[in-house]
């Protein structure tokens, strides 16, 4: 335990929990992000709870003599998931785009000339200190509605605004992400490259990016779960979305009683999406751990 | 008398209000062997760096053959091909094998002939005793291995100098020896050597020539032999008394 405050004679009962918050308060330090984190029995309960709202809302519907909750979800199903799919391709996108952005504005933090590192520096700080609600707001307002491009008019669609908006928060952080893991490479390493005949740029691009590859890809992993679980925000601001569809549905079918069961259901369509990643993520960093 | 491989005069340098160097003067000629002793923080280190332009100096000049390091359009690569470094912390890069460690810089930096060069890095990597272990990563390695990998990827450069940064201080006394045999059978072939140590012993039995510094000036310096027997000055003979 580096960081303890225990020791063997006090309380050996909360050693394990101790050493369990030590080493992930280390991790989420260490990345400047707070960890997603979904044990394997999770997934037991929230199936359970969803199973339980089924039941309930399948006898009220059953005993009212109305449309089973099962069936009403399985006949918006393909619906919702149009909307999921957009969910998806929403987070694509600007994990993509944030990500190529960021890098570049994490490399800007480390530069050498004193004005683009500050420029950098503040730009950072501005988009990862924001709410991404009130990014994304921002955005769907500020951005125009067409443009005109070599003459030819387009429609710049609400989605490909939301995604914009939620592209700056990511960027933000993959930022961070790379000038924290650019950092925590040792000065020895840009030393022996500098004194090999190394010019800067090859010193990044051959010794120090290889090497942070493997510190990034966890944070940037648990970025991209929190961006996914991000994108009904974008619901907010009119986007038909999962979530907007889900609530259209219910909008259509007029019953209370379906509330419950059609949005367990979307958080159980996220959850399953999610926690692949962050079993992954989890594993990533355990392995990670045993090589440094 | 051909003109000294390094030629360095009146160096100074400072570390924001503190001086580190306070005029050093000295010149090294091709296949000399350099010891250079002294407390921590007398400027050892630093000298080094300044001539292979790891730091800026302040004020004097260095040489080292045509090359003047202190020109402000000083050419890097030239300077760096001609001087080979090795650190205190090995500083392999942990995600090549040391075979590529070795052949890096060649093929990156001087655009060299990638079969050639993995030519010259296997019989060096034969010279410092470590074939078989051309596939291994850095941390598959002892810190004697390591250092004598690090020895290798500088020599691959095909140097005319070497620097040694106090290359034994972070390893296992029983892997120190490996190292110091790696360096010694350098120094005999004739290759330029500067060793910064802590080792005595070592600096005594291989160096030509060692240079003591103190609070950033250069107080003695002879053939090893004289110098350890019989100091001349008081810095010196209480710094041996107290090392030795």
């Amino acid at each position: 335990m580096k960081r303890g405050v225990l020791d063997n004679r006090t309380f050996p009962v909360l050693l394990p929990l101790a050493e369990h918050l030590t080493r992930r308060s280390d991790n989420e330090r260490r990345y400047g992000l707070p960890l997603v984190r979904l044990p394997g029995r999770w997934i037991v309960a929230c199936a359970a709870l969803l199973v339980l709202w089924a039941g309930v809302a399948e006898a009220q519907a059953l005993t009212a003599g109305r449309e089973s909750a099962i069936d009403a979800i399985l006949k918006w199903m393909p619906l919702i998931s149009r909307g999921f799919a957009l969910n998806i391709a929403i987070s694509f996108i600007a994990m993509g785009a944030g990500t190529i952005l960021g890098m570049m504005l994490g490399l800007a933090q480390i530069s050498l000339m004193p004005p683009v590192r500050v420029g950098s520096w503040a730009l950072t700080q501005f988009f990862r200190n924001a709410p991404w609600l009130v990014l994304l707001f921002y955005c769907i307002l500020v951005l125009p509605f067409r443009v005109t491009v070599f003459g030819m008019t387009f429609d710049v669609p609400n989605w490909l605004r939301a995604t914009v908006g939620l592209t700056l928060p990511v960027m933000a952080n993959v930022s961070e992400i790379v000038r924290g893991a650019v950092q925590s490479i040792p000065r020895g390493q840009w030393e022996a490259a500098e004194s090999l005949g190394y010019s800067r740029g090859q010193t990044l691009r051959e010794i120090i990016l290889p090497q942070c590859v493997k510190r990034m890809l966890p944070p940037w992993m648990n970025l991209y779960a929190i961006l996914i679980m991000s994108t009904p925000l974008a619901s907010i601001v009119g986007v038909e979305e999962a979530m907007a569809l889900t609530r259209g549905a219910l909008n259509a079918e007029r019953r209370g009683d379906l509330l419950i069961p059609m949005y367990g259901a979307l958080l159980f369509a996220f959850f399953l999406y999610c926690y692949p990643i962050a079993r992954v993520t989890q594993a990533l960093e355990r392995r990670h751990q045993v090589t440094t | 008398m051909t003109a000294p491989l390094i030629r360095i005069r009146d160096l100074t340098k400072s570390f924001g209000i503190t001086p580190v160097l306070r005029g050093v003067s000295f010149d090294v000629n091709k296949g000399e062997a350099i010891g250079i002793i002294g407390p921590s923080g007398s400027g050892k280190s630093t000298i080094l760096r300044c001539i292979n332009a790891l730091v800026p100096f302040d004020s004097g000049s260095i040489h080292v053959g045509e090359v003047d390091v202190g020109a402000p359009n000083l050419d890097r690569i030239a300077l760096r091909r001609r001087v080979g470094m090795v650190f205190q912390q090995y500083n392999l890069f942990p995600h090549r094998t040391a075979l590529q460690n070795v052949m890096m810089a060649p093929v990156q930096v001087l655009k060299q002939n990638k079969a050639e060069v993995e030519v010259r890095a296997r019989a060096l990597m034969r010279k410092v005793r470590l074939e078989g272990k051309e596939g291994a990563f850095p941390g598959e390695l002892s810190g004697g291995q390591q250092q004598r990998v690090a020895i290798a990827r500088s020599l691959c450069m095909q140097p005319e100098v070497m620097l040694f940064d106090e290359v034994t201080a972070a390893l296992d006394p029983e892997t120190v020896k490996e190292v110091l045999v790696t360096i010694r059978e350098l120094a005999e072939e004739g290759m330029t050597c500067l060793i910064v140590t802590h080792e005595m012993a070592f600096a005594r039995d291989v160096a030509d020539h060692v240079y003591f510094t103190d609070s950033g000036i250069i107080v003695e310096h002879g053939d090893p032999k004289t110098l350890f027997s019989a100091p001349t000055h008081e810095r010196t003979k209480a710094f041996l008394e107290r090392v030795l």
